[in-house]
């Protein structure tokens, strides 16, 4: 068979990627199509640089979750084809079966895995990680953020010397202290998530308690109820094959086997960990100044009058109201991680090897760049899109959130 | 002014302090300490003699205690063995004689960084040749981003939703997105492959360690240069917009002063206030753009001992890594607090 020409490649990776582009079209649709009725997030379909920035974080989101799903990919990404080494794009696969799809249509990397498939299926890995860790990262410096702003004093003083000290640390070095294997096999990442993990069922039961404290019937029934499904799925995330921490020195038992329903192999839970750990502090500094700010506003002042209690204050007044800052951030933040995530990838740590992540594969075809070219630049043009997006979306967001 | 400046050392040394402590912790618990152990002596020591190895080497005792040795408060390490006495003040083997006269504390206080298990030689002596390297590097990264981020942002601020304006904006976007891995690669790939053809730069670095010139440091230059710019520029372009809308400036032109004259000599000194805190802010993450490209690029800098110390579990000379990284972090916050109420006589005077 022939190699495919360009025009060729394109049309076929075009054609792969139809799922996605129907998808797009059906979202993009129903949004402008309702778009007054959908408050800020349809506002952003009056900015164009929004929509130029959503559209390309829908499309990797999209394609990721196809991705996981077998259904965008032309060949398994860890299968290596014997003859597809460093093969340029659009290469035939060689000795390819009915069953296989005809072509490289990106052409192999270094150990002949298919370039197209692996780039599909790093999407995936970012999807499932990046959004994740963000929301972690914010229920941890919301929850931290919002007293030691409101309170102040010993409180403020104490944990913003925390958070500062974490900022000192170079990126860098703490992936490099905490994503080892060695570190795993000690248990801290383990201990890390039981703290870290611990914030949201905070965030949540306060969030809860302080909204329906005047009204105990209601509160008596919500609270246990949502508070118990939490914290069933906190000792899932934590627990590990029936054991919080499971060392050859030592064990603390968890959760038993028969309720724990998923577990998180310890490579991904490191990686989880210290990105969120690596993120909270910059949250928690942004929440503190926003509630320094807002607490001398006079709508708090009258709560306060009104006898509210703190809690209250800070998560019913304060925080509705910088949400607009926050949204802004958050999107800033995921598209941080995605370059946190691609970080630990290029210099090896925390996922495996054959991880078919953005960052791995960058690091992979580095070593071969001044030769062969395709392996490596196509994750770094993926990488670049999304986190890009992000950050046109998050324009977009403040320049409209700005407007009313 | 005194007693702050006082006040942030204080907070400064105690953070040095905390946070040395935390790799210390790290690097000393004990998987580490048997990797360590395996590399330095044989792959296939049992338990006890990895104990023995690290007992033998200084490893044992208890944290703290290890700790307040390598600051230099504690008295170092002495261990007599049939070969002499070996400890943490002495080099080698020594006999009675010498071990009597060596120095009873030799920590960091004292000026004695330590030994670097990877290299093979003293802490000290390795980050000041590699810290030149990457001082070098440095330097050439602030004469490109600084002035053409301020440019760039004065430029984009001056006339406020013009053309200009926008693709200016755009472009410093497109730069805060692209993580140093990856313009390096696309660098790289552009201009010094063989497949494109360009060839106009050189991929690696290491002969710019001896002999820099444009052709083999321009690409690692630009690519930590690139990443800062863009956010540097949006912070210079929003504090310009917010200056170019102020009173005095509408006064200023209602007065008839040319638009040249107004960004030049109204606008520009008061639109540089806050893009000077960024820039002082952004050291933390230069030093991260700083090990990436030296990775890239094969440079062996202050960047490079990190990731090998890393690696290797070389104990003293991450701690002496992170000393300095530290240092530079917090100092860079210092002078940008100090440049902040000097360059703003609103909060100099209250």
């Amino acid at each position: 068979m022939e190699p495919l020409s360009t025009f060729e490649i394109a049309g076929r990776i075009i054609y792969q990627l139809s799922p996605v582009w129907f998808s797009l079209v059906i979202l993009y649709a129903a949004s402008i199509g309702f778009k007054r009725r959908l408050g800020l997030y349809g506002k952003l379909f009056d900015s164009p640089i929004g929509m130029i920035g959503f559209g390309l974080v829908m499309f990797w989101v999209f394609t990721g979750i196809y991705g996981a799903m077998d259904m965008i990919i032309t060949h398994d990404p860890l299968v290596q084809v014997s003859g597809m080494k460093n093969k340029v794009p659009g290469t035939p696969m060689n000795g390819a079966t009915e069953a296989d799809y005809p072509y490289y249509l990106l052409g192999g990397d270094n150990l002949a895995r298919d370039v197209f498939s692996r780039l599909v299926k790093g999407a995936w890995e970012v999807i499932k990680i990046a959004p994740m860790a963000a929301v972690f990262a914010f229920m941890v410096g919301i929850t931290l953020g919002l007293p030691a702003g409101y309170y102040g004093g010993r409180l403020d003083t104490t944990l913003s010397f925390a958070a500062n000290l974490i900022l000192a640390f170079p990126v860098i070095l703490l992936f490099y202290l905490l994503v080892t294997p060695e570190i795993v096999a000690t248990g801290v990442p383990n201990y890390m998530a039981i703290v870290l993990f611990i914030f949201p069922i905070i965030f949540v039961g306060v969030l809860l308690n302080s909204r329906y404290y005047t009204r105990p019937k209601v509160r008596n029934l919500v609270l246990p109820l949502v508070l118990g499904i939490i914290i069933w799925f906190y000792l899932q995330l934590v627990s590990n094959g029936g054991y919080l921490i499971n060392t050859p020195a030592y064990s603390i038992p968890g959760l038993p086997r028969v309720m724990d329903m998923f577990d998180i192999p310890g490579g991904i839970l490191v990686v989880f960990v210290s990105v969120v750990f690596v993120n909270s502090p910059t949250v928690f500094r942004i929440v503190r100044g926003l509630t320094l700010d807002i607490k001398t506003r006079d709508y708090v002042a009258a709560a306060q009058t009104r006898g509210e209690g703190p809690w209250y204050i800070m998560l019913w007044e304060i925080l509705p109201n910088a949400r607009g800052p926050l949204i802004v951030d958050f999107c800033l933040r995921i598209g941080y991680t995605t370059i946190l995530l691609g970080t630990l990838g290029f210099f090896g740590l925390g996922l495996p090897p054959e991880s078919p992540d953005w960052g791995s594969t960058i690091n992979d075809g580095r070593k071969l760049l001044s030769i062969y070219l395709h392996p490596a630049l196509p994750p770094a043009f993926a990488l670049l899109t999304l986190v890009l997006g992000l950050n046109l979306l998050a324009d977009g967001l403040r320049e409209e959130s700005l407007k009313d | 002014m005194g007693l702050f400046i006082l006040r942030r050392s204080g907070v400064m040394l105690l953070t040095a302090l905390c946070l040395t402590f935390i790799v210390f912790f790290l690097t000393n618990l004990y998987p580490n300490l048997e990797k360590l152990a395996k590399t330095q002596g044989n792959f296939r020591m049992s338990d006890e003699a990895v104990a023995s190895w690290l007992d033998a080497n200084g490893y044992g005792g208890s944290m703290v205690s290890k700790y307040g040795q390598w600051l230099g408060v504690l008295p170092g390490w002495t261990r007599e063995s049939e070969k002499g006495f070996t400890g943490r003040c002495m080099t080698g083997a020594v006999s009675a004689e010498e071990a009597a006269e060596a120095p009873t504390f030799c920590g960091i206080l004292q000026g004695d960084w330590g030994y670097s298990t990877r290299f093979k030689d003293e802490v000290s002596t390795i980050i000041a040749e590699r810290l030149g390297n990457t001082g070098r590097l440095m330097f050439w990264v602030l004469v490109l981003m600084v002035p053409s981020a301020l440019i760039i942002g004065v430029l984009a601020g001056m006339r406020e939703g013009s053309v200009t304006d926008r693709s200016l904006s755009t472009a410093s976007i497109l730069t805060t997105a692209t993580p140093e891995y990856v313009s390096g690669v696309i660098f790289i790939a552009v201009f010094t492959s063989s497949t494109v053809g360009l060839k106009w730069f050189k991929g690696t670095a290491t002969s710019a360690m001896d002999n820099p010139n444009f052709e083999n440091f321009f690409l690692p230059v630009l690519t930590i240069a690139l990443y800062g710019m863009g956010y540097i520029a949006r912070m210079t372009r929003a504090s310009m917009t917010e200056v170019m809308t102020a009173q005095y400036i509408r006064t200023a032109r209602l007065k008839g002063v040319s638009f040249h004259n107004i960004v030049l000599k109204h606008a520009l000194r008061n639109a540089l206030i806050a893009p000077f805190t960024v820039i002082m802010l952004q050291f933390p993450w230069l030093l991260n753009g700083v090990v990436i490209v030296e990775t890239l690029f094969n440079y062996k800098g202050f960047g490079w001992i990190l990731v090998e110390a890393a690696g290797n579990n070389d104990i003293e000379l991450l701690l002496a890594v992170s000393v300095v990284s530290v240092f530079v972090v917090l100092v860079t916050q210092l002078i940008s607090d100090i440049g902040y109420v000097y360059l703003n006589p609103r909060i100099r005077i209250s």
